[in-house]
């Protein structure tokens, strides 16, 4: 066991960790901060997404111990502290961007990834930049539409809410 | 104006917050204290004898607190199947045993052979890799076909050979059906696959099982679409245990689609373990793991004949099936490729005489059970596109073919065994051609072309049998439960409701939905109305959510207990205001008494209810609670037309999605948001089917698709913005809401539209192709292009 130390939503965090423990276990394992999901293990579906030092990361593709001093930014940390939802989380309840909710935070943590390089980014961007994000409800419309919202755009002409 | 309230409202999800926050509560969120983990050690081979197992190694690695094998569950009960087909001749299905732990031999890779428990997930699955398993590998049978031959090895060697059943529907009509076939003016034939695919939720499954040693109650918490069936099954079949003993909670579930339905050996074995161990124990999937242990779906091989007159009219529909069920027995698979396939056959045409025959067939692969649709897609793919090649091949118009054997007059009794109530088949056409702009098309091709693409038009329509189901049906048809729903309303003192519902909601939003229903019927505000659901210990027996059934036969159980609140609420205003039961009228959350000025609040009413002090008690008990099963009458039948348009790429083959446009009927909608975002999602599963996602096993039963790397998963890339409608509307005339369910129709309507696309585009070039079989590859796609 090794002692990692990382900032977690603005919290100083430490624990102890295997040399195989993922930053995904120490999150939802250690910390008990279960918004972090994780859909599969091949570091495909992005269920997973946290920000590392401001980076979009696929937390179950990096150790814990890789962490070690980073500044790590979840989804629970993406709301006011008065439970206010932000741009981004308030589209996607706008626009029915999400339905079972397990892919949700990495879409949310993606699209602010991506609004954060792209402020105002097509549609074709966002499908392109959501290709390691999966959803299996929502048939990606309503996330598009939603993140098209987020930075700003009228939807108002895409097809059917 | 839109309403903002009520029914047809679309109020935004209040189940979304908790998502959009991190703070939803997935049975993987959930931990006990003291809770033990599991890893099982599962099978490499699809077939294979088990001559030994030794665990001495394992059992002293750190942290192992005891592994389990095959000989841990001799006497405990075999995972069960919720129902059994009659074949042709009359005789029952073969039924072969199901052990929750392999006993002798392994059927499919990922057969669970021994579980090691452990303090720690990583000291399970070390140990597990220390158990030394003695299997023999035997030959194993996957391709269907080659399972029914004299000789083949059997997957169970108690049947009597790979045949499940053979089925035949209606089995009267058979010789009729052969008749019309010779006096056919035409007879068009097409042989097809239905892909085999992997539903895939984005949660994992996940089983925590919980014992009480104080008062022997067992608990468990898993990710199940219908937490009283899973109860009902595992504690009186496979454990024994009473059901006012055993507890199942499924709590937020990440998408369910079907293969959450089913009873798995995971669940019994949790529940198990922590009462031999006396430990919580948990098991939580990995992604590879559900590619190997989740029930798949689909995987038929089908031959479809259609007759036709001189007039182009249909006169008869033949169909023969092999219908893959895997090495086991899965919960509800026998249902699936017979009473939800055979009963579609008619689809939304006056075909008089149709003939099924299915043939099921056990193979060394995963056990098959219902996927998103579940039978319905299997037989709106097969009759769409045998259509398609029809009118190809006479030269007329595919629309107009269609319209001219539409069902037009309703009831109208199908020549098997349903009755659809209500529909309008050429309204939800003529909406899709205007939605579509077919008149475009010719333009939108030429453009296309002039970059190089070829472009296609695929159009078809679809009905469904949902809202399932009436059981004293489904109990002649062989059903081993009843298809009814539950709800109990409690009223509070102060007038706040809470639902608490049978259904199940993993994604479909009921928590907003419900409660629009019952603000609608009492004129409150829908924020007076808690849903609660998932849990057997606070929820009245209920069978759950799967078959596009919630709203349709739950929302009418909530609806039927509603009334019951209602009717006895007027009671109470009665004697209240002191006026006669009969004139009390209830509006906007008021009592009155017509023709008078006398009104009393929702609220006051409540009160008095619980706090009787002016109150008939001689006549009425207080409190306000009812409780109502509700069993539909009939199936409810959506149908819609969809029409896909795609470009192919001639160099590559690969295949793009342009524009989809899909024009339901779903009778009357609660949300109309939540409705569109069901449709969405079935449209890219049913995208994802035509032209993706495909599990593909080798010679052996090895599973080669199974990871995200290799099994196509559609992606935002992949798919279009939908053009979605529901304004054609046939209201259900037989479940009191007149709703219809919306949840498959997606799935089920969209594989044809895609494959008819691409071959409009490829006859459009020239290409003698007539059929190309799912999931259309470039690869595929390029081989019949240059076939």
């Amino acid at each position: 066991m090794t002692q990692v130390s990382m900032t977690v939503n603005g919290k100083p965090v430490s624990g102890d960790v295997e040399g195989r423990t993922l930053l995904s276990s120490f999150l939802r394992e250690q910390l008990e901060m279960t918004g972090t999901h994780v859909g599969c293990d091949t570091s495909q579906c992005g269920a997973c997404v946290v920000h590392v030092d401001g980076a979009a990361v696929k937390s179950c593709t990096m150790l814990a111990l890789e962490a070690e001093g980073a500044d790590v930014a979840t989804i629970e940390g993406q709301a006011a502290p008065d439970g206010t939802l932000n741009a981004i989380q308030q589209a996607f309840q706008d626009h029915h961007g999400l339905q079972c909710g397990f892919c949700t935070p990495g879409m949310v943590m993606s699209a602010a990834a991506l609004l954060k390089e792209n402020p105002k980014p097509s549609e074709a961007e966002i499908r392109d930049y959501l290709e390691g994000n999966i959803c299996r409800c929502t048939g990606y419309h309503n996330i598009v539409k939603a993140i098209m919202a987020a930075s700003g755009q009228d939807v108002s002409a895409i097809a059917a809410e | 104006m839109p309403k903002d309230h009520g029914i047809g409202a679309s109020p935004k999800r209040r189940e979304d917050v908790r998502f959009l926050s991190g703070t939803g509560n997935y049975t993987d969120d959930i931990n006990i204290r003291g809770q033990a983990y599991v890893h099982f050690l599962r099978s490499d081979l699809a077939h294979g004898k088990i001559n030994g197992i030794d665990t001495t190694a394992a059992a002293a690695m750190p942290g192992v607190l005891r592994i389990f094998t095959g000989a841990d569950f001799e006497g405990v009960g075999s995972i069960p199947c919720g129902w059994q087909v009659t074949d042709r001749h009359g005789q029952p299905m073969q039924e072969p045993a199901h052990p929750v732990l392999a006993q002798g031999k392994v059927r499919h890779v990922g057969d669970p052979i021994a579980a090691v428990v452990a303090e720690t997930r990583e000291q399970a699955r070390d140990a597990a890799e220390a158990i030394e398993v003695d299997l023999e590998d035997l030959p194993a049978v996957v391709d269907m076909k080659a399972a029914l031959e004299d000789g083949a090895p059997k997957v169970h060697d108690d049947l009597t050979s790979n045949l499940c059943y053979d089925w035949g529907f209606v089995e009267e009509n058979k010789a009729a059906v052969e008749e019309a076939f010779q006096k056919a003016a035409h007879v068009t034939t097409l042989e097809l696959v239905n892909n085999r695919l992997i539903a895939n939720p984005m949660e994992p499954r996940v089983a925590v099982g919980d014992y009480n040693r104080a008062s022997d109650d067992s608990t468990l918490y898993t990710t199940s679409q219908n937490p009283h069936v899973i109860r009902l099954l595992m504690g009186a079949f496979v454990l024994g245990i009473p059901e006012h003993k055993l507890r199942v909670v499924a709590p937020d579930v990440g998408g369910g689609f079907g293969t959450k339905i089913f009873h798995y050996a995971e669940e019994a074995f949790c529940t198990f373990a922590a009462k031999a161990l006396n430990r919580p124990v948990k098991w939580t999937a990995s992604r590879s793991e559900a590619f190997i242990s989740d029930a798949h779906g689909r995987d038929h091989v089908t031959k479809i004949e259609l007759a036709l007159d001189a007039d182009n009219n249909f006169t008869a529909l033949r169909t023969d099936t092999l219908a893959n069920m895997g090495a086991y027995l899965s919960t509800f698979a026998p249902s699936v490729p017979t009473w939800l396939h055979g009963t579609l056959m008619a689809g939304n045409y006056k075909t008089p005489l149709i003939y099924v025959n299915v043939k099921a067939v056990f193979t060394n692969t995963v056990p098959v059970d219902a996927y998103r649709g579940a039978g319905r897609p299997e037989a709106t793919y097969q009759l769409e596109r045998v259509i398609d090649k029809a009118a190809r091949e006479l030269g007329v118009d595919p629309i107009a073919l269609r319209r001219q054997n539409f069902i037009t007059e309703f009831p109208y009794a199908t020549p098997v065994a349903v009755e659809y109530d209500t529909g309008d088949y050429n309204a939800t056409m003529d909406k899709l051609e205007e939605m579509g702009d077919f008149k475009g098309f010719a333009k939108r091709r030429e453009a296309s072309e002039a970059k190089g693409k070829l472009r296609g038009l695929g159009v078809n329509c679809y009905i469904e049998a949902c809202g399932i189901a009436p059981s004293n049906l489904v109990g002649q048809l062989g059903a081993r439960a009843g298809l009814y729903e539950s709800a109990t309303v409690r009223v509070n003192a102060t007038g706040g409701l809470v639902v608490m519902t049978g259904s199940h909601s993993h994604g479909q939003g009921h928590e907003t939905s419900f409660p629009q229903v019952i603000a609608e019927m009492i004129g409150i505000d829908e924020s007076m109305v808690e849903i609660v659901h998932g849990d057997t210990a606070n929820t009245p027996m209920g069978m759950g959510t799967y078959g596009s059934r919630s709203l349709a036969v739950g929302g009418s159980a909530m609806f039927r207990a509603t009334e019951k609140i209602i009717a006895k609420a007027k009671k109470i205003a009665a004697h209240l205001m002191e006026a006669a039961e009969a004139d009390i009228e209830l509006k906007d959350g008021a009592f009155s008494v017509a023709g008078t000025d006398k009104s009393v609040a929702w609220g006051d009413v409540c009160l008095a209810a619980y706090v009787p002090h002016n109150y008939p008690l001689e006549e009425i008990e207080p409190g306000l609670e009812e409780t109502a099963f509700y069993d539909p009458a009939n199936f409810t039948y959506p149908s819609g037309a969809y029409a896909c348009e795609v470009e192919v790429d001639p160099e590559t083959g690969k295949v793009t999605i342009e524009r989809f446009a899909a024009a339901d009927d779903f009778g009357n909608v609660v949300n109309p948001m939540i409705v569109e975002g069901q449709v969405h999602g079935g449209l890219a599963q049913g995208i994802g089917q035509a032209l993706l996602e495909g599990a593909v096993y080798d010679e052996n039963g090895q599973l080669l698709s199974a990871s995200y790397m290799d099994y196509a998963m559609p992606r935002a890339d992949d798919v279009p913005f939908y053009s979605v409608d529901h304004s054609c509307q046939t209201p259900c005339t037989h479940n009191p809401l007149g709703v219809k369910g919306c949840g498959e129709a997606g799935a089920i309507g969209s594989p044809p539209a895609v494959v008819n696309a691409v071959v409009d585009a490829l006859q459009s070039a020239g290409r003698d192709v007539t059929h190309i079989d799912m999931p259309l590859s470039p690869s595929r796609v390029w081989q019949a292009m240059h076939g």
